[in-house]
């Protein structure tokens, strides 16, 4: 087990020292604190090296520790690609590295990157597709190496939905970072009497504050502390705003919940992201950017090594060397990009404790150590132009290299909302433009980064006024690129992009910025080029003559920062109907099928039984009386004064001369004539219809119906009721004998209550609405009532049924008995074409209505000939049984197809809809059907209904 | 390999030929000094003042349509011009679906002769678009949904695409990690399986067409913005631009997302309505599925790239609208549809999220073919079917414009058919299939 070194407090704002934690990399234990990250306890281990790189297998450790690189993606068993600098460590717990083939030490793929020459940007677009054919094969080893963490395939969160969640939020204003300007910020709009939501992405508010050391921790505490008093502040750490959408609509995710804010008004003070240098080797472990060093020294009280050297370009890295020189580490050097430091009096006192300086130069190369895990020397060369190097420099051993060459703002949350990012070429400073109205920025994000600034900017954001202009600092060093002959200068790390990939790109022609990422992949790996897109952009501009502002960044999308499918799936939310009968259903055996959102019994008994029993439900129906449950058929109740009329413009059917009392047959069609939906409106009330519509299809009505009226402001009134309403369809011969016996209030004779009439009245005490249709062809009655009572219902009409036989059928016995009818099912029988006349029913069609939804395209229709028709027909049983879909053929031509086909008890043969050409209609014409697995059968055309054409057993 | 020198060079710069057999195409970036950097576009030049046809789009079928006009019909004074970068509208958006398995007569046709020529485009260009034979199963978690898929597989059989419906137990072996499990909340029923399915680098599509046209002398124009079309006698004589009025013998609109805009200015109201269409994609991972998985009943398509990333995509907006925001509901919605699916992909994580814009027609097919303004073309309506589509409609559109007559393959999806009631309804084939 490795050693841990650590400094003494007042390092290590962030770990526990009274909490040990030991865990695994790779199989080799290690101890940590309690509030590590696994990098940092890692790196306490002398461990930098944490995975390899995607695809020259390189190695990788933690560039930032700020959770904003991708170089430290470890593999734990459920969670791949888990950043190690950002992970909380638990004790227990098993790390692996990822992307690793053979050890991690030892990875036999990073010879791919000797052959980095051979390998040129794009090169999978140039090559493995010669000789023809032998593209699959390349194609499959090349997908063997793709990919970094591995999918844990047995997990599921489905067992434990409760881990993940979503909360909705309100605030006045949302506050997205907690260092000193969002800090700032907050304060100041509480002030104001405003609710805050302060949102900050580490463990503790504070930001920079926390990393820059015991220096800052006065005035770190007292602002956090007036935070945290504050009631009018709602603080969540470990959360990170991961979009910004119209008007304010934010995401923000804190571990297993998504949080869903709308804010009136929202201050980012989301800081900056530090920029690594570009030369040989700078992707080595243990080179980082000056931040995680301080964020190594003050969070985690790590000392990075013994020996660095600090790349600068700024005076920041002077600042970090004295950080590091307090803390023990011997700064082998300094080299500074610059003439000189703006500061001398700091550079004076690094060089009086021994830290020589070296001006005007750079870090050519970075090599490993002899352990080959981590940097152990550099290459220091004199700058003779921009980029360009001395031909020779010299060695300085050191066992971490800090870089501090400058800073990009945070630029994706401004960007999602429509800034502009530009860029001055002369300064090298960034600045964010075109922020939408309620959106301000403060601290460094926005350019300010003395402390007085920085602090103004966030109560002037927090105040909803602008701040004046912050002083400038010279942070960004516009060329830390240093191009060597041998390459490996990465631009990008993720995607392992050196300079000439970048700049080969712009070569082959694609020189927008848009095209170098597609075609290079820089900025397309996990970092999303928060590290890349400077360099990337500053190399295509030089190249292609333009200005860095002209050439630009991608753009930016979101989330912020990786969030996994778990947290945006929440409770997954997929509701499931059941109607009030549901359970009778189960407790009589029923098999349910699904409906849409509903379940619906398909037939009641054992699975193997299931043609047996279809029948003999069928024949109950056609010989005795039988009951179904119609629930899910939807309920739309429209109300007011031009009910009829709305009806008359929406349906094809008259619905103004309906008396109360009387339902008609509704037939929907769409602008272009197509049959959409059909059910029944009945009339209740001279200012009432109930209106019935599929179960598939009542939404869209009920959606259509609220679009049409919205058009035609009539003055009425509708509801979608499906779900108020539970009903059942009684029918047979023995039906109203049946209904006798339970509703005494109603004259129930064929006079009195004769076909497709309603009535409302008491059923078994229940108060119903009565319709008698006839779907099914015999004599029935649709009851429906108020949701609760629908298993009272049920209740009292089998009980009341038993002398008859009566029996509870399915969805599939009503599909063979309306079928034997010759009635469509809308969605089944017809499709995204059928017209009205194709279906033969054309009766349902009022032609001398002004207008309803469909006319004008039907009257034009109907002056053409038709190209199909829907006809039945019938085949003897024993023939082959055609499945629903299949064609119906003309010689080889496709020439229809088969919608709906059974064998009906009822008529002992079997029955079918199908689409035949208008010259195959006429009753006994044989048309041919290619049933499933190609055998053809002809079957003959009957004219419909194939049961009781007379109607005779319906309007008994 | 190294050590070979200049010689090696020479040799190579001589025959290139004989080095193109792979992996051996990349011993001349190997070998040689200087990257060998190949323009592949048309270096920025000036608009000349007339082109015999002017492309709007420089998408893959703006392009498609430039390369074979330029190669199979010797129409060489060609510009395609673009207000953006090349490919960076529905061709940089779109989720790389290749399939054939539609529902019409003359759907399947069209995109089961776009499916071959893809088969082979790498080839053609000498440029690898990278397409994957990977199969497509569509599933079905209700009785209708089986009804439609038979009805397409029926289709697609007697048309000769490779399309079947196939059993729950089939799916497992298809897909093993797929969750068919009968107490899901929408147990699988059955499914649409296409052997013929595949995928592509969709930028590279756009791409080869763009390098074969330009080299054949097609000029690219990007950051060139149609800002008008110049109408007289009912005739197309050129467009404005920015950088100036351009005259043109005829003029293809090929501008996916913008169809029925871009229509206006040549005076051409077009049967569109425009919805943004999203997706998503996570991080990579290491491969564990090979097919294009999808499933229209909770609106949701996957498949992983060949980079390791999870595709994401389902159904459009609810509204018509020209703004390319990606939104939270979305997000939401997509990644729980594909738990339903892919318990274990709750673990993934999400790196970006993007849409597109589709022109949608009243019957899901495409208008291609003449416009009532002469000498002018359409290539628009492409919905969400617009990069399966990019070979053929290359080859049949550059037919058209090259010899005034509309190839068989395409006059069914003339923009005449909405006015003669002809619509080709693809609606029960396009949903959350793509």
């Amino acid at each position: 087990m490795a050693s841990q070194q650590r400094l003494p407090a007042p390092y290590g704002l962030l770990i526990d020292r009274g909490k040990p934690c030991s865990f695994e990399f790779d199989g080799k234990g290690y101890i940590g604190y309690g509030g590590d990250t696994i990098a940092s306890a890692l790196i306490a281990n002398q461990q930098w090296l944490m995975s390899r790189s995607f695809k020259y297998h390189r190695m990788r450790g933690p560039l930032t520790m700020a959770g904003h690189d991708a170089n430290t993606l470890v593999q734990l068993k459920s969670a791949p690609n888990t950043l190690a600098d950002k992970q909380l460590l638990q004790d227990g717990m098993q790390v692996h590295a990822q992307n690793v083939a053979g050890s991690l030490r030892r990875d036999w793929l990073s010879v791919l990157g000797s052959f980095a020459k051979f390998l040129p940007v794009g090169f999978y677009y140039k090559a493995f597709f010669r000789p023809r054919g032998i593209w699959p094969l390349w194609a499959k080893l090349i997908r063997r190496q793709a990919g970094l963490g591995v999918i844990d395939q047995s997990y599921s969160t489905a067992h434990n939905d409760e881990e993940f969640d979503k909360q909705y939020k309100f605030a006045d204003v949302v506050v997205v970072g907690g260092g000193p300007a969002g800090l700032s910020a907050a304060l100041a709009a509480a002030k104001a009497e405003e609710e805050v939501l302060l949102v900050d992405e580490n463990k503790i508010l504070g930001g920079s504050f926390n990393y820059l050391g015991a220096g800052y921790q006065v005035e770190r505490d007292s602002l956090v502390a007036e935070v945290l008093a504050n009631p009018k502040i709602e603080v969540l750490c470990n959360t990170i705003c991961n979009s910004w959408q119209a008007d304010h609509w934010l995401a923000l995710v804190n571990d297993t919940r998504l949080h869903k804010v709308r804010a009136k008004r929202v201050v980012l003070a989301t800081g900056s992201i530090e920029q690594p240098a570009i030369f040989r080797g700078n992707d080595l472990p243990g080179v980082v950017v000056s931040s995680a060093v301080l964020r190594l020294l003050n969070l985690y009280a790590v000392k990075p090594g013994d020996k660095a050297v600090v790349l600068a370009g700024n005076d920041e890295g002077y600042g970090t060397a004295q950080a590091l020189h307090a803390a023990g580490v011997e700064v082998v050097a300094i080299v500074d990009l610059r003439d000189a430091s703006n500061q001398p009096t700091i550079a004076q006192e690094l060089e009086a404790v021994g830290v020589p300086i070296f001006s005007k130069s750079t870090i050519f190369e970075a090599q490993l150590d002899k352990t080959a895990q981590r940097v152990g020397k550099v290459e220091v060369r004199k700058i003779t132009e921009p980029g360009k190097c001395a031909e020779t420099g010299r060695f300085l051993e050191c066992d971490f290299v800090c870089v501090a060459v400058g800073y990009m703002p945070s630029w994706q949350l401004p960007c999602m909302a429509g800034a502009q990012l530009s860029y001055d070429d002369a300064s090298a400073e960034f600045a964010l433009s075109k922020l939408p109205a309620g959106m301000r920025l403060a601290g460094s994000v926005n350019g300010a980064w003395q402390l007085d600034d920085v602090i103004a900017q966030g109560r002037a954001a927090g105040e909803n006024r602008s701040a004046g202009p912050p002083e400038s600092v010279p942070l960004n060093h516009p060329w830390p690129i240093f191009a060597h002959p041998k390459g490996k200068e990465f631009v990008d790390f993720d995607e392992d992009l050196q300079i000439a990939d970048i700049i080969n790109a712009t070569r082959d022609g694609y020189s927008d910025i848009q095209l170098v990422k597609r075609y290079s992949t820089c900025g397309m790996g996990p970092s999303q080029g928060r590290h890349s897109a400077l360099a990337a952009a500053r190399l295509v501009a030089d190249v292609t003559g333009r200005s860095v502002a002209e050439t630009g960044v991608t753009t930016a999308r979101p989330p912020v920062a990786a969030e996994t499918l778990a947290v945006n799936a929440g409770r997954s939310f997929y509701p499931a109907r059941r109607t009030n009968m549901h359970y009778r259903h189960a407790e009589a055996g029923a098999q349910m099928m699904q409906a849409g959102a509903w379940y619906r019994p398909a037939y009641y008994g054992p699975q193997d039984r299931a043609q047996q029993c279809i029948h003999n439900e069928v024949m109950a129906v056609r010989n005795s009386v039988g009951l179904i449950d119609v629930s899910t058929l939807g309920g739309l109740e429209v109300r007011g004064p031009d009910a009829g009329e709305f009806l008359n413009r929406f349906y094809t059917f008259t619905f103004t001369k309906l008396v109360p009392g009387q339902a008609r047959y509704a037939l929907l069609c769409n602008e272009a004539g197509v049959v959409i939906d059909d059910g029944v409106a009945a009339r209740l009330h001279e200012q009432h219809f109930y209106v019935t519509a599929t179960t598939g299809g009542v939404d869209r009505v009920f959606q259509s119906m609220l679009k049409w009226n919205a058009q035609w402001g009539l003055d009425v009134d509708i509801a979608n009721a499906t779900t108020a309403w539970c009903g059942v369809n009684i029918a047979g011969p023995d039906a109203r004998k049946v209904l006798a016996k339970v509703c005494d209030s109603l004259d129930l004779s064929a006079d009195a209550f004769p076909y497709m009439a309603v009535r409302e009245a008491k059923v078994a005490g229940i108060p119903a609405r009565l319709l008698r249709v006839g779907f099914v062809g015999e004599l029935g009655y649709e009851i429906h009532v108020p949701q609760l009572y629908g298993e009272a219902l049920w209740d009292s009409l089998l009980k009341a049924g038993e002398e008859f036989s009566i029996k509870p059928f399915g969805v599939e016995a009503q599909r063979v008995l309306r079928l034997e009818k010759g009635h469509v099912i809308i969605g089944q029988d017809t499709d995204a074409m059928s017209n009205p006349m194709e279906l033969q029913m054309n009766w349902a069609l009022a032609r001398k209505k002004p207008f309803f939804v469909g006319a004008r395209t039907l009257r034009e229709l109907e002056t053409k000939p038709l190209e199909r028709v829907l006809a039945g027909f019938t085949l003897p049983i024993g023939a082959a049984q055609p499945k629903e879909s299949c064609l119906v053929l003309e010689g080889e031509q496709m020439a229809g197809r088969v919608t709906s086909c059974a064998v009906s008890p009822t008529l002992n043969k079997q029955v079918g809809l199908a689409y035949v050409p208008p010259s195959a209609v006429e009753p006994g014409s044989v048309i041919t059907i290619k049933c499933e697995g190609g055998e053809r059968v002809d079957a003959t055309i009957q004219a419909l209904p194939f049961y009781d054409a007379e109607g005779a057993r319906q309007a008994v | 390999m190294m050590l070979r020198g200049r010689d090696g060079c020479k040799l190579i710069a001589e025959k290139p030929k004989n080095y193109n057999a792979m992996p051996f195409g990349l011993l001349k970036y190997g070998l040689s000094k200087e990257y060998p950097a190949h323009q592949h576009f048309t270096p920025k030049t000036d608009l000349k003042p007339h082109y015999d046809v002017v492309i709007i789009g420089a998408g893959g079928h703006g392009t498609a349509i430039a390369y074979h006009l330029a190669k199979h019909h010797g129409i060489r004074n060609v510009a395609v011009l673009d207000k953006g970068y090349l490919g960076g509208g529905n061709t940089a958006r779109n989720t790389a679906v290749i399939r054939s398995n539609y529902l019409t007569e003359e759907g399947v046709n069209f995109y089961r002769e776009s499916v071959k020529l893809y088969q082979n485009l790498s080839n053609e260009f000498g440029y690898n678009i990278m397409f994957e034979n990977r199969g497509q199963l569509t599933l079905a978690h209700s009785d209708a949904a089986i009804r439609s898929f038979r009805w397409r597989a029926e289709v697609n059989q007697h048309l000769g695409v490779r399309s079947e419906l196939v059993d729950p137990q089939m799916i497992r072996e298809l897909v093993p990690n797929l969750r068919v499990q009968d107490d899901a909340r929408f147990p699988i029923l059955g499914g649409l399986w296409h052997a013929d399915g595949a995928t592509a680098r969709h930028d590279a599509v756009a791409w080869g067409y763009a390098k074969g046209a330009c080299e054949r002398g097609v000029e690219l124009h990007q950051c060139t913005e149609v800002t008008d079309v110049r109408i007289s006698n009912g005739r197309v004589v050129g467009v404005e631009t920015p950088r100036g009025y351009v005259e043109a013998g005829c003029v293809v609109q090929a501008v996916a997302g913008m169809s029925s805009v871009v229509a206006e200015m040549a005076g051409i109201k077009l049967p569109i309505h425009s919805y943004p269409l999203q997706a998503m994609v996570t991080q990579p991972y290491k491969p564990l599925l090979e097919p294009h998985v999808s499933s229209p009943h909770v609106h949701v398509y996957v498949h992983q790239t060949s980079r390791g990333e999870f595709v994401i995509g389902g159904g459009s907006d609810p509204y018509a609208l020209y703004n390319t925001r990606a939104t939270l509901e979305q997000k939401e919605s997509l990644a729980s549809a594909v738990l339903e699916l892919f318990p274990f992909l709750a673990q993934a994580k999400m790196l970006r999220q993007w849409a597109g814009v589709t022109d949608m027609t009243p019957d899901y097919s495409p208008i291609m073919g003449l416009s009532p303004v002469d000498n002018y073309y359409l290539d628009a309506g492409w919905g969400t079917w617009g990069f399966k589509a990019t070979p053929i409609c290359g080859q049949t559109m550059a037919e058209l414009v090259a010899t005034g007559r509309a190839p068989e393959l395409i006059t069914p999806f003339a923009l005449d058919r909405f006015y003669d009631f002809r619509q080709v309804n693809e609606a029960g084939a396009t949903a959350a299939s793509h």
